[in-house]
C-alpha cells in the first residue's frame, strides 16, 4: 500500500520534506489551513491567534485538563491563498530554536490537491533530535512493541 | 531514498509487522513462520523477500534450513528516526481531509 504522507529527511541536511496528496479540491485543502476553527480540529490545539497575511503571526495552545502542556507560535511571511504560507514556527519553553516552513498547495485534478511542506532547521542535530521526539500519538501497540524488542537486542549485542 | 522509503512500506503492513514481532523473539524458517499465519503460503513467502529485502530480516543457512532472523539494528534506526514523526503528520493530515470532506461553507 502506498503512503499517504511521506517524509524526506536526507542524512546530514538540516531539512525535511513532507509530502501528501489529498483527496480533497485544492481550495478546501487550503481553507483547513485558513480557518482557526478547522485548523483547532485538525491540529487537535487550540488556535489563541490566526493573522494571514504578511506580518501577520499566529499562536496554538494545547491544554490537558486545563493545564497548558504545548504552545508554539510563529511570525507568517507569505501568505498566498490557494498557494503558497511561509512561515516560522517556534515551540515555546522547549529548547528547540525556531523553524523556518514553506507550505506550498497545489492542484492536482478539480477533486485532488497537494501540499509539499519544506521546513528548514537550525542544524542537523536540531532536525535530528525533533525526528526523534517521542510523538505518542497514533503510534501503534506493534510498533511500540517492536522498539522495545529493538532496543534491548541491541543492548544484548 | 527509495530504499528508505521501502522499509517504511514495509512496517506499515500489519502482516508485515506480525512476522517482525514472531521472528523478534527466535530466528525461525519460511515453514515455521508461515504455520502462524492463515494467509497463504506464498503471500508470507512474499513479504519475507520484501522485509528481507530492506534488511529487517536476515538469511541465515543453517545446515539445509534457511532461518530468517531479526535485525534490531535496521529496526531501531528506522523505528527511531523518522516512522513516529511520518505518522504524527499523516494522522493529522488523515483528520484534515475527514474534516473537510464534511465542511459546508458559512453563507
Amino acid at each position: 500500500m502506498e503512503q499517504k504522507t511521506k517524509v524526506a529527511a536526507e542524512k546530514g541536511k538540516q531539512e525535511i520534506v513532507i509530502t501528501r496528496e489529498f483527496d480533497l479540491p485544492l481550495e478546501l485543502l487550503f481553507k483547513a489551513y485558513e480557518e482557526p476553527e478547522l485548523v483547532e480540529q485538525w491540529m487537535g490545539t487550540k488556535v489563541v491567534k490566526l493573522e494571514n497575511r504578511i506580518h501577520g503571526g499566529y499562536r496554538f495552545e494545547t491544554s490537558h485538563n486545563g493545564t497548558v502542556v504545548f504552545s508554539a507560535n510563529g511570525t507568517i511571511h507569505e501568505f498566498i491563498p490557494n498557494k503558497k504560507i511561509t512561515r516560522t514556527f517556534e515551540m515555546e519553553n522547549s529548547p528547540f530554536p525556531v523553524q523556518l516552513e514553506y507550505l506550498e498547495f497545489e492542484k492536482l485534478t478539480d477533486e485532488r490537491s497537494k501540499l509539499t511542506m519544506h521546513i528548514v532547521f537550525k542544524s542537523v542535530a536540531f532536525r535530528n533530535q525533533l525526528l526523534q521526539m517521542p510523538f505518542a500519538q497514533g503510534i501503534n501497540m506493534a510498533h511500540n512493541r517492536l522498539q522495545e524488542i529493538a532496543k534491548k537486542q541491541i543492548i544484548q549485542q | 531514498m527509495n530504499l528508505r522509503r521501502d522499509v517504511f512500506q514495509a512496517i506499515a503492513d500489519p502482516t508485515r509487522r506480525a512476522i517482525l514481532l514472531l521472528v523478534a523473539s527466535q530466528s525461525m524458517t519460511a515453514g515455521a513462520i508461515a504455520s502462524n499465519f492463515d494467509t497463504a503460503r506464498p503471500t508470507v513467502s512474499k513479504h519475507l523477500q520484501i522485509l528481507t529485502e530492506c534488511e529487517l530480516l536476515q538469511q541465515e543457512q543453517n545446515g539445509r534450513e534457511v532461518y530468517y532472523h531479526f535485525n534490531a539494528k535496521k529496526m531501531k534506526e528506522v523505528a527511531d528516526f523518522i516512522e513516529p514523526f511520518r505518522k504524527m503528520w499523516d494522522d493529522r493530515f488523515n483528520t484534515l481531509e475527514a474534516v473537510m470532506k464534511k465542511y459546508k461553507p458559512k453563507k
